[in-house]
């Protein structure tokens, strides 16, 4: 095929191309850590800043209720306005007993909330640990931890939970922390598990060998270097499961074993609303609604989340 | 820049040029607005021949292909210029035309044989599918035809055979089978053989000649490697960031480059430039002159390395992996057997081999890293298995790695500063105020801004990185420096950059290398002597001229043989 063609020699003139040295730094932007990249694109994000919005008056609402109601939600309650509909002072109308809606869900947002945050709280502590001494060191400690979370793992939620609720010490220190308690044993599987997959991934990074042969030891770059490293799928996990603990606990308490009837939330009122729900509804909307804006503003504050840190999606 | 850069003379004028692009320029939507990739490209094939796009990462050549197969990325257009097939304009042709013209006028090759086969159905399938797509015979025997023809042995069987069983270059030769399976008249081949070693390289671009040759194919072979371009190609065509800088012949090109990019490449290419460094060294020359512009100013004191002194001594090293086979069971496959060298203070001892020589082993376990199965690691003197924790947390400040990936070395969360000073942090050297002075004084050594302590990994570029990592392990004044695979993942250019600047540590520090690499350009142009793994067993050692102007073995010879542009005639200059 070598023929007796001519192939020119073609230089481009060099003005049009002009040579810049070699791996040159840019050096005129700001610097950017993973953290600061994933605020510069969440705070454009609608999704991100209307769930944040909704979290921050959330939790200002579980904070200072009485900044939202002057009406005391257990004192006034009357039969006289049993089912009662909306009145001057009592926005959302009466419950079955007789006392004011808005006031009971802008009181139970405490008891919820706190449910949901000691909740993920604890189950950080545990699962993140548990994952990661299983995911970094593997061998038997990975296969012991393993099948101990699977064990808890094939427990359906609401079966174990009344497994454990029925335990004595659990019967007779109904609260707040019983529920806490039942929700970490049943929830800390499902981490543990994310954050063994998260640092397997990134155990085996050169940084991790780079920082082993500078000297630092296992646990030092499973701490100082894997863990931070893993970090981003396990806080999009624990914003997602801070709503479904809030859902668990509404659960609970609906079918009797959250929280006892003295402590006001969302759950206990959705639950004393059933014997209502035909000749008053909206009794049942208002806590449910709340509940679910609620737990959809943390479902979108994860999904903001996992897409603010998707290593994937990092540029310039 | 109107007229086309290839003319044809008198006698060719009937023959018309096969894919002609002109004036081409493709933009990206990209999140920061519309990002011009390619501008004024010009390139002309004729039918048969073989034309090479040669460039750094990042400078177009890929794009410019795929654009003349339809395949941009979502995101990519073609904003201006035109591409023309056999003088039909096919830059905006629907897509109904450009899968009637894929297949059977433009083959591809793609570039990863790793990934570019799909691994739940059987390699014969997937030739098939093409020949059915492209409506012509796809029975059995035709398939078998196809792999045989690309050099698959014992096709028939193989045809049956999932991808997974197949090893990197068969994949490579699947690949071409399917690139070439409807005789296109141009087929792309996009770094066709980047992922091999060296010698599957040699072969496969041997046979892929061959096979074009016969079928009066016309090739666009795209690369990174100007020896291999040269060798390979016609014509080769050179582009620098989305621009069409040079072209020409090839030997013309690489004797006589004109635009001051090329000229740059040229003396940079490790293959070609090898040689030049080796006659440089003789006649005393500094390196950099030779090397690309822009590293750092040599420093005065000039440590002469006491050339007499064992700093390691590798005694009969095995180790001995047990795979896992099955319920219970287990395999030993020996990584590493019976290998046993030393390396003198203050000099480069390279080790080569190809994937799973074992090479890579014999350096985890220099840096104490993964235990020996037998023999001994005696660094200055002692053995380094017998050491306890405190004592090998010591060795650490004496042996530092750098490794391969460029992107993976760096924690990612830490930000410069932080990464050079871990060191010092961890072995509590200084305060607060001497450790950033420290920091400052590396990254002056290795010639990077010290504003770079504020930036994160990710905002630098690979060499950039690769010198920061250089910088970390200087950070404890280490004596011996294990380069795994260090500089292969770089451009050319800037690999010669960090290959001067490891070069001018070395003499100023005093400091002894053992470098890993499958590159033995590479080797030339750093070692002083070198040992040759395959399989595990050390087949040569010696010192670098020994081993390249008199090898002994013929895994030696097959892998020198295979460096690409090692067959060229160097410019008239050197020789």
């Amino acid at each position: 095929m070598k023929t007796n063609r001519v192939i020119e020699h073609f230089v481009a003139p060099v003005e049009e191309t002009p040579l810049l040295a070699t791996d040159s730094l840019k050096t005129d932007q700001a610097p950017l850590s993973l953290w600061a990249d994933a605020w510069r694109k969440l705070r454009r994000r609608p999704l991100f800043i209307i769930s944040a919005v909704m979290i921050a008056l959330i939790i200002i609402v579980a904070l200072f209720p009485g900044l939202f109601t002057q009406v005391a939600p257990n004192d006034n309650c009357q039969l006289a306005n049993s089912d009662g509909a909306p009145a001057a002072g009592h926005p959302l109308g009466f419950t079955f007993q007789g006392c004011d809606v808005y006031s009971r869900i802008i009181h139970g947002t405490q008891a919820s909330l706190m449910v949901g945050v000691f909740s993920v709280i604890f189950v950080l502590i545990i699962g993140v640990t548990l994952g990661a001494l299983a995911g970094f060191y593997g061998g038997w400690i990975d296969s012991v931890i393993a099948r101990l979370g699977d064990i808890f793992f094939a427990l359906p939620l609401i079966l174990g939970a009344l497994v454990v609720s029925q335990l004595p010490f659990m019967r007779e220190n109904r609260g707040v922390w019983t529920v806490v308690m039942v929700l970490v044993v049943l929830g800390w599987p499902q981490m543990a598990r994310i954050t063994r997959g998260a640092v397997i991934e990134v155990r085996n990074a050169d940084f991790v060998t780079a920082a082993r042969s500078l000297g630092v030891s296992r646990i030092g770059s499973l701490i100082r270097h894997v863990l931070p490293n893993a970090l981003a799928p396990i806080i999009v996990l624990a914003t997602m499961e801070l709503g479904v603990f809030i859902v668990a606990e509404a659960t609970l308490s609906f079918i009797g074993i959250g929280l006892p009837g003295s402590i006001m939330s969302w759950g206990n009122d959705i639950a004393a609303a059933k014997s209502s729900v035909r000749t008053n509804p909206a009794i049942l909307l208002y806590p449910a609604m709340a509940l679910s804006v609620t737990v959809l503003s943390f479902i979108m504050l994860g999904d903001a989340l996992r897409d603010a840190l998707d290593p994937k999606s990092r540029q310039r | 820049m109107t007229t086309a850069d290839v003319r044809i003379s008198e006698a060719d004028l009937a023959d018309k040029p096969l894919l002609e692009i002109r004036d081409l320029a493709i933009s990206f939507k990209t999140g920061s607005g519309e990002v011009q990739a390619v501008r004024n490209a010009h390139l002309t094939i004729m039918p048969g021949e073989t034309v090479a796009i040669v460039g750094e990462s990042g400078s177009g050549k890929s794009t410019t292909a795929l654009a003349a197969i339809g395949l941009l990325p979502a995101n990519g257009r073609v904003s201006g210029g035109q591409i023309l097939l056999d003088g039909e304009d096919i830059s905006h042709a629907p897509e109904k035309r450009m899968i009637e013209l894929r297949g059977n006028t433009i083959g591809m090759v793609p570039q990863d044989p790793m990934s570019n086969l799909n691994p739940v159905w059987k390699i014969g399938y997937q030739v098939k599918e093409t020949l059915r797509a492209n409506g012509r015979p796809s029975g059995p025997a035709d398939v078998a035809k196809v792999l045989a023809q690309a050099g698959l042995p014992d096709a028939e069987r193989r045809a049956k055979q999932y991808p997974h069983e197949f090893s990197g270059g068969m994949r490579q030769r699947a690949l071409i089978a399917i690139g070439l399976s409807c005789q296109p008249r141009l087929l792309i081949a996009d770094e066709p053989t980047s992922a091999l070693d060296v010698t599957v390289q040699r072969q496969i671009l041997d046979h892929l000649e061959t096979m074009t040759a016969e079928l009066g194919t016309a090739v666009l072979l795209i690369t990174h490697d100007l020896g291999l371009a040269a060798e390979r190609a016609d014509k080769v065509v050179v582009m620098y960031r989305g621009q069409v800088v040079e072209a020409g012949p090839s030997l013309e090109l690489l004797q006589n480059p004109q635009h001051p990019y090329t000229q740059r490449l040229v003396a940079s290419a490790p293959s070609l430039a090898s040689r030049r460094i080796q006659v440089a060294k003789e006649l005393g020359v500094e390196s950099d002159e030779l090397l690309a512009p822009g590293t750092t100013p040599r420093g005065a004191v000039v440590v002469e390395p006491t050339m007499t002194e064992d700093v390691l001594q590798i005694q009969n090293l095995k180790k001995v992996f047990k795979l896992r086979s099955g319920f219970g069971k287990s395999t030993d496959f020996t990584a590493v057997d019976d290998v046993s060298f030393s390396v003198k203070r203050g000099t480069t001892t390279a080790i080569v081999g190809e994937s799973g020589s074992g090479k890579s082993t014999v350096a985890q376990m220099v840096l104490n890293l993964l235990q020996p199965t037998s023999g001994k690691i005696v660094f200055d003197g002692v053995d380094t298995s017998t050491l306890n924790n405190k004592e090998i947390f010591a060795f650490r400040r004496r042996v530092q790695p750098i490794f391969q990936d460029p992107y993976g070395s760096l924690d990612p969360m830490y930000n410069i500063f932080r990464t050079i000073e871990e060191p010092l942090r961890t072995h509590k050297i200084g305060d607060k105020a001497s450790r950033e002075k420290k920091v400052r004084e590396l990254l002056d050594q290795v010639a990077l801004p010290q504003s770079t302590m504020q930036r994160y990994p990710n905002e630098l570029s690979g060499g950039q990185r690769q010198r920061v990592a250089i910088a970390r392990a200087l950070a404890l004044d280490p004596e011996v420096i294990i380069c795994d695979e260090a500089v292969s993942a770089l451009d050319v250019l800037v690999q010669a950059q960090v290959l001067n600047l490891l070069a001018e540590l070395q003499s100023r520090l005093g400091l002894t290398y053992l470098f890993i690499t499958h590159d033995l350009a590479v080797v030339r142009q750093i070692a002083d002597h070198v040992c040759v793994m395959e399989k595990g067993k050390l087949v040569e050692t010696g010192s670098t001229d020994e081993v390249f102007d008199a090898p002994q073995r013929d895994y030696t010879k097959a892998l020198l043989n295979a460096i690409p542009g090692a067959r060229l005639m160097l410019p008239p200059e050197v020789a």
